[in-house]
């Protein structure tokens, strides 16, 4: 089993979501990510949470990073997680968040079951290597 | 890893779940421990769906076609499973899977299962990979199943083969593209669709398949004069109709009429044009696929394909079984370096060092024949 989960290819679905149209950060996320031997999934832009939710179960993904520079998180991010809750995809994957966040925004998106934030500046090692380390077991 | 965590997924898969099916797939794919036994349990229960490959070189479309495609079953009431295959790096083994960016049509409708798949460098593993995936769709009750992927190598024409109907996307005047059919696709093909042609230059590219396709008959039409008819037929029906479409009321006559001629139906590849973005042509494309699935079933080319392919799986697993089993005896030998570094020593060479590798596996299967 070791040897399997050692060979095992991270899935990660990197989704923009709701109405801002800078996606830089989530290509440069993409390729970073494609580089450490992930297999990545781009949304594209301007995705509602339903195909986020979508794509993240039909994906069956361990990562799903969403990158949000609209200041919507509050609304948005819960409506994804309740929607992964739905189709029993929250307990098995690891979601980020990236853009951003005032710190006194994150406590609640944590509590919706958030993994972690990273906000502008995050070394891109550090993102890679969190993933890397947190990427869930699958059963 | 218990036989129970297997029985449990497949159960949920048949009973619906989604996300049983995603998981199903993603065990598939990584081939990690018990997905032989899935797909055993699975297997039982396909046969239903009807498998369309659709393949074409980067750009041509795909995706977008794909997309309108699935969005027509959709308002068919039929269910939609999707797997898309990307190439993945060959350094690296990461990969971009950008296909279902394109999948704008069917967005939040659950009842599209859009999956992408990366070619991650098993030896044949991926065709092997792709049709098992197909199966857990067909297995979750999907009506249609739609397999693309980027006409590239052999890799991906064993990955359309798994399919019932293999579409080939061209773009108009571009004479790449026609290079890469006479480098095989075109044997393939069973409908070729010119995308964008609302391009210049696609009737050219529509003729230019055409003549294809008469030349790649042409041995069979001089043995029999019947088919020559019918090829004969098939070209004036093209002439008049320089949109694409209206010809398939001739073409399924011409099946007809070699049905009950009792001559086996002979089927004509077909070239058809469409304009994936807006949706121009997909109801033709939609009918020709009926068309073949008509004919594959009337002069039972299906039940053949059926075969052939299950043939193919068995050999498939079989090699990489004994590929498995060969590099595990490599290893216990200490390793391909070793005997690498003999070899370029001059002390042996490849030969010998495979004929002593496999030799006692040769042994034990002569013992068996006693």
């Amino acid at each position: 089993m070791s040897a399997d989960s050692e060979q095992r290819t991270i899935r990660c679905l990197i989704a923009k979501v709701g109405l801002d149209g800078h996606d830089r950060g989530a290509h440069v996320i993409s390729r970073a990510f494609r580089d450490a031997g992930f297999e990545v999934i781009y949304s594209g832009l301007h995705r509602a949470p339903d195909e986020i939710i979508q794509a993240t179960v039909q994906e069956d993904v361990d990562v799903l990073g969403i990158s949000i520079l609209s200041g919507a998180h509050n609304t948005l991010v819960p409506k994804v997680m309740a929607g992964l809750e739905e189709y029993g995809a929250l307990d098995d994957t690891l979601v980020i968040v990236g853009g951003i966040i005032p710190e006194e925004d994150r406590p609640a998106l944590f509590e919706e079951g958030v993994d972690a934030i990273f906000g502008p500046g995050t070394p891109m090692q550090e993102t890679i290597d969190f993933v890397k380390e947190h990427a869930p077991e699958r059963p | 890893m218990s036989r129970a965590v297997e029985s449990d997924l497949v159960e949920r898969l048949l009973d619906g779940e989604h996300r049983a099916l995603a998981r199903a797939i993603t065990k598939i794919e990584s081939q990690s421990p018990g997905y032989r036994d899935i797909v055993s349990e699975l297997h039982a229960h396909t046969g239903d769906a009807s498998v369309v490959g659709i393949t074409g070189s980067p750009g041509a479309g795909k995706s977008t076609l794909v997309d309108k495609l699935a969005k027509h079953y959709r308002d068919q009431g039929e269910t939609v499973g999707v797997i898309a295959v990307d190439p993945s790096s060959p350094y690296t083994g990461g990969a971009v899977l950008g296909d279902r960016i394109r999948m704008a049509s069917n967005v939040g409708d659950m009842d599209v299962f859009f999956r992408s798949m990366s070619a991650r460098g098993q030896l044949g593993g991926l065709s092997t990979a792709t049709a098992d995936a197909v199966k857990a769709l067909d297995a979750f009750g999907k009506d249609r199943i739609i397999i693309e992927t980027v006409g590239a190598g052999q890799n991906e024409v064993d990955v359309v083969k798994t399919a019932d109907t293999v579409v080939v996307l061209v773009q108009p005047g571009s004479g790449d593209d026609v290079q890469m059919l006479k480098a095989g696709i075109l044997e393939i093909g069973d409908v070729f669709v010119v995308n964008k042609a609302d391009m210049e230059g696609a009737s050219r590219t529509v003729a230019e398949l055409q003549e294809m396709i008469h030349l790649r008959d042409d041995p069979r039409a001089n043995l029999d004069t019947g088919h020559h008819g019918a090829a004969a037929f098939d070209d004036a029906g093209h002439g008049h109709d320089g949109h694409g479409g209206h010809a398939d009321t001739g073409d399924t006559a011409d099946t007809e009429t070699d049905d009950s001629a009792d001559d086996p139906p002979v089927w004509t590849p077909q070239v058809l044009e469409t304009v994936a973005t807006t949706g121009e042509g997909i109801d033709e494309l939609v009918e020709t696929l009926d068309d073949h699935r008509d004919y594959l079933d009337a002069s039972g080319e299906l039940a053949e394909k059926a075969r052939k392919r299950a043939g193919e799986e068995i050999r498939q697993l079989l090699r990489s079984d004994v590929n498995r089993l060969l590099e595990a005896e490599l290893d216990r030998r200490g390793g391909v370096e070793e005997f690498a570094e003999a070899v370029v020593e001059k002390e042996t060479d490849p030969y010998a060092v495979a004929e002593d590798v496999l030799e006692p596996l040769r042994e034990c299967l002569d013992d068996r024949d006693d």
